[in-house]
């Protein structure tokens, strides 16, 4: 759309260069640090190269001290119930709302839309009250409880979704005699796929680098998961570089194959719930 | 079982059914909360005592009064200041990765990458880069030969800027992935058009890709002002509020007056001023856009 001219296209270049740098130098530091020995970190510059890419015993170190194993367990747990729930919640939930008309339809969405206004932080001082006389601080029930609820974004890319399914289909099931249950979850939830696809992929990121609910819902140190055992690590080891970087990679690796592999349904997903 | 039902009894079913459970977390964890804290800001709550008494407007007289409260909005302003200049970076990208260009799928993971990492992560990671002594960030000043002994994080003037210069490395590839998807929903004959009527790059900017993109400046805009003045995350882990809370947020205050000190009933109003500035702040950019719009 812009006229073709070579100063245009250095610009272009130029800046895309130069943003690719800003965006990969703050991870390069980890990755070349978390390969170095003690000692070559206190005599080389912490941007040079490590001797070898094959030295791995800061991982050992930090993935014992910070209990990575059950803080991945645990969040893996989380993740799995929450995704579990969820699912099937909302998108019952936008069967309901997207195929049949009554009253209180067009209220019942906005309060939805609505509630995104509420700084959510902001509740918890409240939420906690509410989680403590449900007896579920320290489990893992209070972080999945405040989890599963539908959020806006989740019931438009339903609803956008259950539009482009034609009623037709819903009409030949009924003919032939199957429940309006039966449509649902025979019909229209399996056709629902990429996009149960996108919200099990964007809502695992929120769980997984979410901090302040495990933090403030599960200090128990057996309920660490990812972010907090981060948190912890860092307290007792801040000096320690090495590791810590290399705990900060071993937490940074899931999410990013996440994204390299089903980048296109994260694009999708945060796409459609804001062109909307 | 359902079978046995007429249709339209199995639609009520559904209806009630399908709906009633999501209704209930929403209100359970969204609106009950925002009501007893409206509730909580006109009482002297300590947050264990059954007793709540009524102090009318004491908490909100507070609020105002009361600097330490109310004087860390300035902190956020720096949020705020470097979100602007993050979305005129993510329109910027956005137009040129939707332009003719190599690479641009790449350029467009690359950029947005940041915005899946872990944040706590994200946060450390920046630790090491803004360290004073070994920060690569000094390093690296130093080797173009410019003063690289700036403690980042220590300096209480700009170590809100620093901590929002986070924030733009996390959030412009996601600010730039939006914008990019709507000048793709913009119809390439208008351009074609605006080619044979002579209009040039910058004259197709202003008048055919901006007022195609004005709902999307208002929902970045709106998802700024409202980031800035919602900040917690990043200094919470990183600075914790130092060096002598000047870092600190509204929100931590919040956070603090209610867990740390335990007078609910003062957090409570905190947090209602917070949502009138929200509400505030979408009213006005509603009129404001909604007049430009037309």
């Amino acid at each position: 759309m812009v006229a073709r001219n070579p100063v245009w296209n250095t610009v272009k270049y130029l800046s895309l260069l130069v943003a690719s740098f800003l965006v990969v130098f703050p991870p390069y530091i980890i990755i070349v640090n978390a390969f170095k020995t003690k000692d070559e970190f206190d005599t080389k510059s912490t941007m040079s190269l490590p001797d070898s890419f094959f030295h791995l015993s800061n991982f050992g170190h930090a993935f014992e001290q910070a209990n990575m194993s059950r803080a991945f367990g645990n969040t893996l747990l989380i993740v799995g119930i929450t995704l579990i729930f969820n699912i099937l919640l909302g998108s019952a939930f936008c069967y309901a709302v997207g195929r049949f008309h009554f009253k209180g339809k067009g209220l019942l969405v906005g309060l939805f839309l609505m509630a995104t206004v509420i700084p959510s932080i902001t509740t918890q001082v409240v939420n906690y009250k509410t989680i403590q006389h449900l007896h579920l601080t320290n489990t893992l029930g209070g972080p999945i409880l405040l989890y599963i609820g539908a959020d806006i974004l989740q019931i438009y890319i339903y609803l956008q979704f259950i539009r482009n399914i034609p009623y037709d289909l819903d009409e030949c099931a009924m003919i032939e005699g199957a429940s309006l249950f039966r449509i649902y979850w025979q019909v229209i939830f399996p056709l629902l796929a990429p996009a149960t696809a996108t919200i099990v992929i964007l809502k695992t990121i929120s769980i997984y680098n979410d901090m302040y609910t495990p933090f403030l819902y599960m200090p128990k140190p057996e309920l660490v998961v990812v972010s907090t055992s981060l948190m912890r690590f860092f307290g007792v080891n801040s000096g320690d570089w090495q590791s810590v970087s290399a705990a900060i990679i071993m937490i940074m690796i899931p999410t990013s194959i996440i994204y390299l592999f089903l980048q296109k349904y994260i694009f999708a997903g945060v796409t459609s719930g804001a062109v909307k | 079982m359902l079978n046995n039902l007429s249709f339209k009894k199995q639609r009520l079913l559904i209806i009630l059914g399908f709906t009633i459970v999501p209704l209930l977390l929403l209100l359970t964890f969204s609106y009950y909360p925002t009501l007893e804290l409206i509730h909580l800001s006109f009482t002297n709550w300590d947050g264990l005592s059954p007793d709540k008494s009524w102090i009318g407007w004491d908490n909100y007289k507070e609020v105002f009064s009361n600097s330490e409260l109310f004087g860390v909005f300035t902190h956020n302003f720096a949020y705020f200041a470097v979100g602007i200049v993050q979305n005129i970076a993510a329109i910027y990208f956005a137009i040129v990765l939707n332009g003719k260009l190599r690479g641009k799928l790449f350029f467009r993971l690359l950029l947005f990458l940041p915005y899946i990492l872990n944040g706590v992560a994200v946060s450390y990671l920046f630790g090491y880069v803004f360290d004073t002594t070994q920060g690569s960030l000094n390093l690296l000043l130093h080797a173009i030969g410019l003063n690289g002994d700036t403690s980042w994080l220590g300096n209480e003037t700009f170590v809100n800027y620093t901590l929002a210069s986070i924030g733009f490395w996390k959030f412009m590839g996601f600010n730039m992935v939006i914008y990019l998807a709507a000048l793709q929903s913009i119809p390439a004959d208008l351009y074609e058009a605006a080619s044979i009527d002579g209009a040039t790059g910058w004259k197709q900017f202003l008048y055919i890709t901006l007022p195609n993109i004005y709902k999307i400046i208002e929902l970045n805009f709106f998802l700024t002002v409202t980031g800035a003045l919602e900040v917690f995350d990043l200094p919470f882990v990183l600075t914790n509020g130092g060096p002598a809370g000047s870092s600190e947020t509204y929100v931590m205050k919040i956070l603090e007056t209610a867990f740390q000190f335990n007078n609910y009933g003062l957090a409570s109003a905190m947090s209602v001023v917070l949502l009138l500035f929200v509400v505030v702040v979408l009213s006005i950019q509603r009129l404001i856009f909604s007049r430009k719009g037309e």
